[in-house]
C-alpha cells in the first residue's frame, strides 16, 4: 500500500516537473501561433541552443550551472531576433505550407549545424553536486533537480500571467492576439510588440533547454525528437493561451510520466494516441477558440 | 435537352480534352527514363528508389496539390504498401503483382478509414492528425517486432521472377524496368484524375474551400475520394521498394520520410504532376552525392534547399522553370 502511494506521489511530482519544463519551453510557440497565426516548427532549436549555451560555458568555461542560465536565455532571444527579421517576417502572409516547409528546412540546417560544432553524439552532461542529492520528506524522497524545475516553472508561469494580465506590455499582446487588424488600429505597433514577444518565447525556449539537459537529453536532432512534444502542448492548449499552453504540458507532462512509470513497453504509444483523441473531440484544443 | 445546353456540354468535353492534350515536354520526360537505363547501367537501383519515390510524391500530389490537404504523416500508406508486400513474400506468397496490388488495396482501406477523420479537420490540426497516425503506426511496427521485425527491419523476404520469367538480377535491370513500367502505368491513372472533372473540382477545393460547397461540390466526400486513392497509390509506391529492395526498413514508417516526401514535392513543384518526378530525382541524386562527398552534414544542403525555394519561388523547381519560360516569351514579344 504505502509503496503504490509512494508511486504515485513521485509520478505526480515527476510528472508536474516535466509538465512545468515542457511549458517554459513552449509557450513562446503558443504565442506566436496566436499572434501571426505562424507555425514553427523550428522552435526546438531555441531550445537546443540554449541547452548547448550552457553545456558549453560549464564544461569550457568552466561557469556555474546556475550563472549560465540567464546567458542562455539572452544568447537564444538574439539569435531569435535576427532570425524573426530577416526569415520569418517574410513568410507571415504566406500559406501554413510555406511555413511549415521554410521551418522544417530551418530545422535541417541547425541539426547539421549543431552536428558540425559541438559533434553528433549526445552531450555528456553533469550536473553541479548540489542537484544530483535527493531529500526525504517523511518516507518520499525527490531531487532537488526535480525541485528546481518546479521552482523555476513555477516562478515563470506567475511571470508570464503578471506580464500579461497586470501590464500594459501584456494588455497589447493580449489585444494583438485576440485581433491583430483591430490593435493596429489602436496605434499598436503590432510587429515591433511581436517580435519582443517572440524573443522572450525564444528565450524562454533557451532556457527551457538549458534547464532540462538533464531530464530530456541533448544531441543534434533535440528540434526533431521534441518537436512532437510542442506540437501537442500547443495543438491540445489551442494556440494563443497561456492557460491552454500550461494546462496541455501538465497533462502531457503527467500522462508521459504515467505511462513511463506504469506501463514503460507501451512506450511513446499512449500520448499519441491521447493527443489524437483530443484533436478529434476538439479541433481547435481543449481551450482554443473556434 | 435543348441546342443550348447541347452546345455547352460539347463545350465542356471540348475544354477537358484540350487540358488533357499531351505536351510537348511530357515523351522527352519519359524517354529520359528509359534513356537512364542504357546512360547510367550503375546507377539502377538508384533511379529504382528515384522512382519509387516519385510515385510516393505523386501520391502527395495528389492530395496537397490538387486537393489541398496537408500531411505530415503520408508515409503512413507507403509503411502499410511495403509491410503488407514484405510480409507476403516472408510468409509463403513472393508473386510480384499480387504483392505489389495487395499492398496498393491494404493501404487503401487503411486511407478510407482515416479518410473519416482527415475531412473534418483543417489547419494545424490537420497536420497533428496526420503526423499522430503516422506515429502511433509507427510505434506499433516498432513494438511488434515479432511479426515485422522491429528497428531491424523485416529480412529474409524472397520475391518470385515477375511473371514468372524475369528474375530480380544484382544489378537492379530487371527492377528497374518492372518499377517503371508500373511508375508509368500509375502515372497515367494520376494524369486522368487530375484532369477529369473530378480533379477540376480538387483544384476548386484547393483554391477556395468556402466557395465550392455554395457551387453543389460535395467536398467531403471529394476529399475522401482522393485521399483513399493517394493512399493506395502510396502504398503501391511502398510495395513497389520493398520489391526492389527486397528488404523493409521501420524507416519506411517514419515521419522522415513523411517530411523527405513533402520535401521532394516541394522542391519539385505542387499540382503539375511532373514536379514530384523532378522533385525526387533532384532530392535523391543531390542526397546521394552529398552523403558521398560529406556523410554527416548533408542534410544542412537539404535544408538550405528547401528554404531557398519557399523564399525564391513560386512552385519548386517546375514553377520557377514554367516561370523562366514565360519571361523569354515576353521578352521575345517585346523585341519583336
Amino acid at each position: 500500500m504505502f509503496s503504490i502511494i509512494q508511486g504515485i506521489v513521485q509520478v505526480l511530482f515527476d510528472g508536474v516537473a516535466f509538465g512545468m519544463l515542457l511549458f517554459v519551453m513552449s509557450v513562446g510557440l503558443s504565442i506566436t501561433l496566436g499572434m501571426m497565426r505562424f507555425a514553427n516548427l523550428a522552435h526546438g532549436v531555441f531550445a537546443m541552443l540554449g541547452g548547448y549555451v550552457t553545456a558549453t560555458l560549464m564544461y569550457r568555461g568552466g561557469w556555474p550551472f546556475l550563472v549560465t542560465l540567464p546567458i542562455a536565455f539572452g544568447l537564444v532571444a538574439v539569435v531569435s531576433v535576427a532570425l524573426e527579421r530577416f526569415v520569418y517576417r517574410r513568410v507571415y502572409a504566406a500559406k501554413e505550407l510555406d511555413q511549415v516547409l521554410l521551418t522544417v528546412g530551418i530545422i535541417y540546417m541547425s541539426i547539421a549545424a549543431a552536428a558540425y560544432v559541438w559533434g553528433p553524439e549526445p552531450m555528456t552532461f553533469t550536473l553541479p553536486d548540489y542537484l544530483t542529492v535527493y531529500r526525504r520528506i517523511g518516507w518520499f524522497s525527490f531531487s532537488t533537480y526535480g525541485a528546481l524545475l518546479l521552482a523555476f516553472g513555477t516562478v515563470i508561469t506567475l511571470a508570464i500571467f503578471y506580464g500579461l494580465e497586470r501590464t500594459r506590455f501584456g494588455a497589447m499582446i493580449r489585444a494583438a492576439v485576440d485581433d491583430r487588424r483591430v490593435a493596429l488600429g489602436m496605434g499598436i505597433n503590432v510587429n515591433r510588440v511581436f517580435t519582443i514577444t517572440f524573443a522572450i518565447g525564444s528565450g524562454l525556449a533557451g532556457l527551457g533547454g538549458a534547464l532540462g539537459i538533464n531530464a530530456l537529453g541533448l544531441d543534434p536532432s533535440f528540434p526533431i525528437e521534441y518537436l512532437v512534444f510542442f506540437l501537442i502542448v500547443v495543438s491540445i492548449g489551442g494556440g494563443g493561451t497561456v492557460k491552454g499552453a500550461l494546462a496541455a504540458s501538465l497533462l502531457l507532462g503527467l500522462s508521459d510520466t504515467a505511462g513511463k512509470y506504469y506501463v514503460p513497453q507501451t512506450g511513446a504509444f499512449i500520448i499519441y494516441v491521447v493527443m489524437l483523441l483530443v484533436m478529434l473531440w476538439r479541433p481547435n484544443g481543449l481551450f482554443g477558440r473556434s | 435537352m435543348t441546342a443550348e445546353t447541347q452546345a455547352a456540354n460539347a463545350a465542356a468535353v471540348a475544354d477537358f480534352r484540350a487540358r488533357a492534350r499531351w505536351q510537348w515536354y511530357e515523351p522527352i520526360f519519359w524517354l529520359g527514363a528509359i534513356a537512364w537505363y542504357f546512360l547510367f547501367p550503375t546507377y539502377l537501383p538508384l533511379g529504382t528508389q528515384v522512382l519509387c519515390s516519385a510515385l510516393f510524391a505523386l501520391s502527395l500530389d495528389l492530395i496537397l496539390g490538387y486537393g489541398g490537404i496537408v500531411s505530415l504523416g503520408h508515409t503512413t500508406f507507403f509503411g502499410i504498401g511495403a509491410y503488407t508486400a514484405g510480409l507476403l513474400a516472408k510468409y509463403g506468397w513472393g508473386e510480384p503483382i499480387t504483392c505489389l496490388l495487395a499492398g496498393g488495396v491494404t493501404a487503401a482501406i487503411a486511407g478510407w478509414i482515416c479518410s473519416f477523420v482527415i475531412v473534418r479537420v483543417q489547419g494545424v490540426a490537420l497536420l497533428l492528425v496526420t503526423l499522430g497516425i503516422n506515429l502511433v503506426l509507427y510505434e506499433i511496427a516498432n513494438k511488434a517486432y515479432t511479426i515485422t521485425g522491429g528497428a531491424d527491419g523485416l529480412q529474409g523476404i524472397v520475391f518470385w521472377k515477375v511473371f514468372g520469367v524475369f528474375d530480380y538480377d544484382i544489378e537492379g535491370r530487371v527492377a528497374y524496368i518492372y518499377t517503371l513500367a508500373v511508375v508509368f502505368l500509375l502515372f497515367l491513372v494520376a494524369r486522368r484524375i487530375v484532369y477529369s472533372p473530378f480533379g477540376l473540382a480538387l483544384k476548386g477545393m484547393r483554391e477556395n474551400w468556402k466557395r465550392m460547397p455554395a457551387l453543389g461540390a460535395a467536398l467531403r466526400h471529394h476529399g475522401a475520394l482522393i485521399f483513399v486513392l493517394s493512399a493506395a497509390i502510396a502504398g503501391l509506391a511502398g510495395a513497389l521498394l520493398a520489391e526492389s529492395v527486397q528488404f523493409v526498413a521501420l524507416d519506411s514508417l517514419g515521419v522522415q520520410r513523411s517530411v523527405d516526401v513533402l520535401t521532394m514535392l516541394i522542391v519539385g513543384g505542387t499540382g503539375v504532376l511532373y514536379g514530384s518526378f523532378v522533385g525526387a530525382t533532384v532530392y535523391m541524386v543531390v542526397r546521394d552525392q552529398l552523403a558521398d562527398l560529406n556523410p554527416a552534414y548533408w542534410y544542412f544542403w537539404i535544408g538550405l534547399m528547401l528554404v531557398v525555394v519557399v523564399l525564391f519561388t513560386r512552385n519548386g523547381v517546375v514553377g520557377a522553370l514554367s516561370d523562366a519560360a514565360a519571361w523569354f516569351q515576353r521578352r521575345g514579344r517585346a523585341q519583336s
